[in-house]
């Protein structure tokens, strides 16, 4: 299946002076895993919010499963799944309480299974009753993982979800993000670290001063080409 | 439930909804692949006034739920208020004949600021976390958020105000629990919630945005105050009622012009964002 | 986008605008200083009061101008901040900060000149007529949206979010209004033997009446001078910045 259910064309966006995008392309097929990969400063987190809804472009369009977001943004919002790098979760609140709100908000019918489910998928279950202030990093980060797919999204974008991950814990995302993907989902992860991208991912773009300049599957690459690449698009 | 993603995405997978089987040993290392399947997550279907009701709930509670585990904005609200209250008693310790003569103008210039310590927070600390962006994300109409937040920030300052009032009865010793008092500071405090709300959402975008609010809210905020400080006057006076009537009618009257207004507006607030 | 080519010499030529601008500027001078000769010289001076009220009474005029200057200014943002919300067209946004700017200094005028002709006439720099209350909270609300645009950077933000508080604080004006009114009791009280209910009483004589209309032209005209220019300037900043953008 080629569907493309993250289709992003021609992005432009401006802050300031500043023009963070100038004209992004990208597709994210069903089931597929796209790795987004780029200096500080790129546009990885800017392209991630547009694509979430949470920003708009000044030029260009982010079609999700044939809908445009400019036109339905406000239904689309329930078929998105975000991990930023702010935890977005609430510190005074537990675990369980925490997913528990967002499930009310998703106007979940009986979370109480599908919380449980997802928070044993993120190795929490434990730690549900403890306040979110209690969690190291790498707990947060799993929360927040456990709270992007909580509502079940078919898109998900995950913005450099492995920082703050020791080696057990990447393992598991690691896992999680080959299941979610199998089953059908669109996933785009930024991320540092070429090798993950090369691990997890089915393909891989470079964002180099707000364009893409490099996009192939992952079987193609090896790791020092890759790194040469990301070289050379420093000196661009 | 097919319907539903029918409905809303019409060119998406096929959702199937099958029930979710939990794994069978509860202290499972590796994910269990059955809930990570596509289509075991059941929605409510259409939206209508309960479920937008129930949101609006949902962001309230956790307002006052994540405040009563840190318990700061109410106690230092309430703090304050009492602080405020004891520095006006000295303020005007023997220069009023009659210390309920001043009691009106205490009463409702501590409301005022106590106000503004919560306000700001109800904001401030979403926009730092960056949980805002999460309630941005979810299939929310934004006013429910407005007014989600305007329910928990009216809590908060309700409560604030049945410890400011015993301080006054103490200090002043002029006793507020009458009803037209009440009447009035419910009233008022529902127009200065709605109103300081919605500014609290402005400012939390601005540099300096705590020393912004007040300037912001303070000058919008004087038919509130007057019509307070009015009814408040006239119950410690033992005035008649036709004067009450008047001011109860302009409290009334500015919280549904502005609730309507703030309501219709907020949406506006989080187009770029 | 790529760089615009700049012509090497660049040719700036005043348009039809220009002139127009210039034509208003200069009647807006003659018709201020018309107005200087009829307030000290060509109204006659209020027979009813003496000393140094009587001469005071002349600050009337110009604070009756800087009221309509105040008022025009008033109107015409909210009319900018409702335009702006609904067609998003930043020359409308543009119309709102212009008027509000200059409706900050009339609003200024208007209470410093009150507070002048106040202290001779009611022997008090202020009181709690809803007139002056409902001015004093206007310019509270004027500046509030100035400091208010200064705090955000981004630029639609800006826009969209200054005029949503304008709107938002004008429509409180009129509640403000009413509540002052009757926020003082049936019983006004006296100052010194001059009720502030009534104005320091003078009757309008025909002089008078025809230096205040002289008053009332003259600040329209001032008020629509300084607005244009301004919003024009406003103009060229925003485009200055626009190139500028293009250009990086």
């Amino acid at each position: 299946m080629t569907k493309p259910l993250i289709a992003v064309s021609n992005l432009y966006k401006r802050y300031g002076s500043k023009t963070v995008l100038k004209g992004v392309d990208l597709t994210v097929d069903e089931g597929h895993v796209m790795a987004l990969l780029g200096a500080n400063g790129a546009g990885k987190t800017t392209l991630m919010r547009i694509v979430a809804g949470l920003v708009k472009p000044h030029r260009g369009d982010v079609v999700l499963g044939g809908v445009a977001l400019s036109k339905a943004g406000a239904e689309l919002r329930r078929y998105i799944g975000l991990v930023s790098h702010l935890p977005l979760l609430y510190d005074n609140l537990s675990g369980w309480e925490n997913l528990a709100f967002f499930a009310q908000l998703y106007d979940m019918q009986q979370p109480e299974a599908r919380i449980e489910a997802v928070l044993r998928a993120v190795d929490l279950w434990q730690r549900r009753r403890d306040g979110v202030r209690t969690y190291s990093r790498g707990m947060v980060q799993r929360l927040a993982i456990a709270r992007a797919i909580l509502h079940d999204p078919p898109v998900l974008l995950l913005d450099e979800p492995d920082t703050g991950l020791d080696q057990s814990s990447s393992q598991l995302l690691h896992d999680l993000i080959r299941q979610l993907g199998a089953a059908n989902r669109a996933i785009l992860l930024t991320t540092h670290n070429l090798d993950r991208a090369l691990e997890w991912a089915d393909s891989v773009c470079l964002l180099h001063d707000g364009k893409i300049v490099y996009q192939a599957p992952a079987v193609n690459l090896d790791g020092p080409a890759l790194r040469r690449l990301y070289a050379e698009a420093d000196q661009l | 439930m097919d319907q539903h993603c029918a409905v809303y995405m019409p060119k998406l997978i096929n959702c199937k909804m099958t029930n979710i089987s939990l794994p069978t040993d509860p202290i499972a290392a590796t994910p269990t692949p059955s809930p990570l399947a596509m289509g075991t997550v059941q929605m409510r279907t259409g939206g209508g006034a309960a479920a937008y009701l129930r949101k609006v709930w949902a962001i309230a509670s956790k307002d006052l739920r994540a405040e009563l585990r840190a318990k700061e904005i109410f106690s230092t609200m309430a703090t304050f208020s009492v602080l405020a209250v004891i520095i006006f008693g000295l303020a005007f310790d023997l220069r009023v004949q009659r210390s309920a003569m001043v009691v009106p103008g205490v009463l409702w210039v501590v409301i005022l600021y106590t106000g503004i310590l919560g306000l700001n927070r109800s904001f401030g600390a979403e926009v730092d976390r960056g949980s805002l962006s999460a309630l941005l994300l979810a299939p929310v109409d934004r006013s429910a958020i407005y007014f989600g937040k305007v329910l928990a920030n009216l809590v908060f300052l309700l409560a604030a105000e049945l410890i400011t009032l015993p301080a006054i009865l103490v200090i002043f010793n002029t006793n507020l629990f009458q009803t037209w008092v009440l009447v009035g500071l419910l009233l008022g405090t529902l127009g200065y919630v709605s109103v300081g709300t919605l500014f609290a959402a402005l400012a939390a975008s601005a540099r300096a945005r705590e020393s912004l609010l007040p300037i912001l809210l303070l000058p919008v905020m004087l038919p509130v105050f007057m019509a307070g400080l009015k009814l408040t006057a006239i119950t410690v006076d033992g005035r008649g009622m036709e004067e009450l009537q008047r001011w109860v009618g302009i409290l009334a009257a500015y919280d549904l012009i502005f609730l309507t207004i703030a309501f219709l507006v907020f949406d506006m607030l989080w187009e770029e964002t | 986008m790529s760089t615009t080519a700049l012509p090497r010499r660049i040719a700036v030529r005043a348009n039809g605008w220009d002139f127009a601008q210039l034509l208003l500027n200069l009647l807006t001078v003659a018709a201020m200083a018309a107005l200087m000769w009829a307030a000290l010289v060509y109204a006659k001076p209020a027979t009813n009061l003496a000393g140094t009220e009587q001469t005071a009474q002349r600050i009337f005029y110009l604070h009756m101008g800087c009221n309509i200057g105040a008022l025009a200014a008033f109107l015409m943002s909210l009319i900018g901040s409702i335009v702006y919300l609904i067609t998003r067209n930043l020359d409308w946004d543009r119309v709102t900060q212009a008027s509000i700017e200059v409706g900050t200094i009339c609003g200024i005028g208007t209470t410093l000149t009150g507070a002048i002709w106040a202290k001779p006439t009611w022997n008090t720099y202020w009181t709690w007529d809803p007139r002056l209350t409902t001015v004093t909270i206007t310019l509270l609300i004027y500046v509030a949206y100035l400091l208010f645009r200064n705090g955000i950077d981004n630029r639609q933000t800006r826009a969209r979010f200054g005029n949503i508080y304008a709107m938002f604080a004008f429509l409180t004006v009129p509640m403000t209004y009413y509540s002052a009114r009757w926020f003082r009791t049936i019983h006004p009280v006296v100052f010194n033997g001059n009720n502030p209910d009534a104005q320091g009483g003078f009757n309008l004589g025909s002089t008078m009446n025809q230096t205040l209309w002289v008053s009332t032209i003259s600040f329209c005209l001032l008020f629509s001078a300084l607005m244009i220019m301004r919003w024009r300037q406003l103009r060229l900043e925003d485009r200055i910045e626009a190139v500028r953008e293009e250009l990086e």
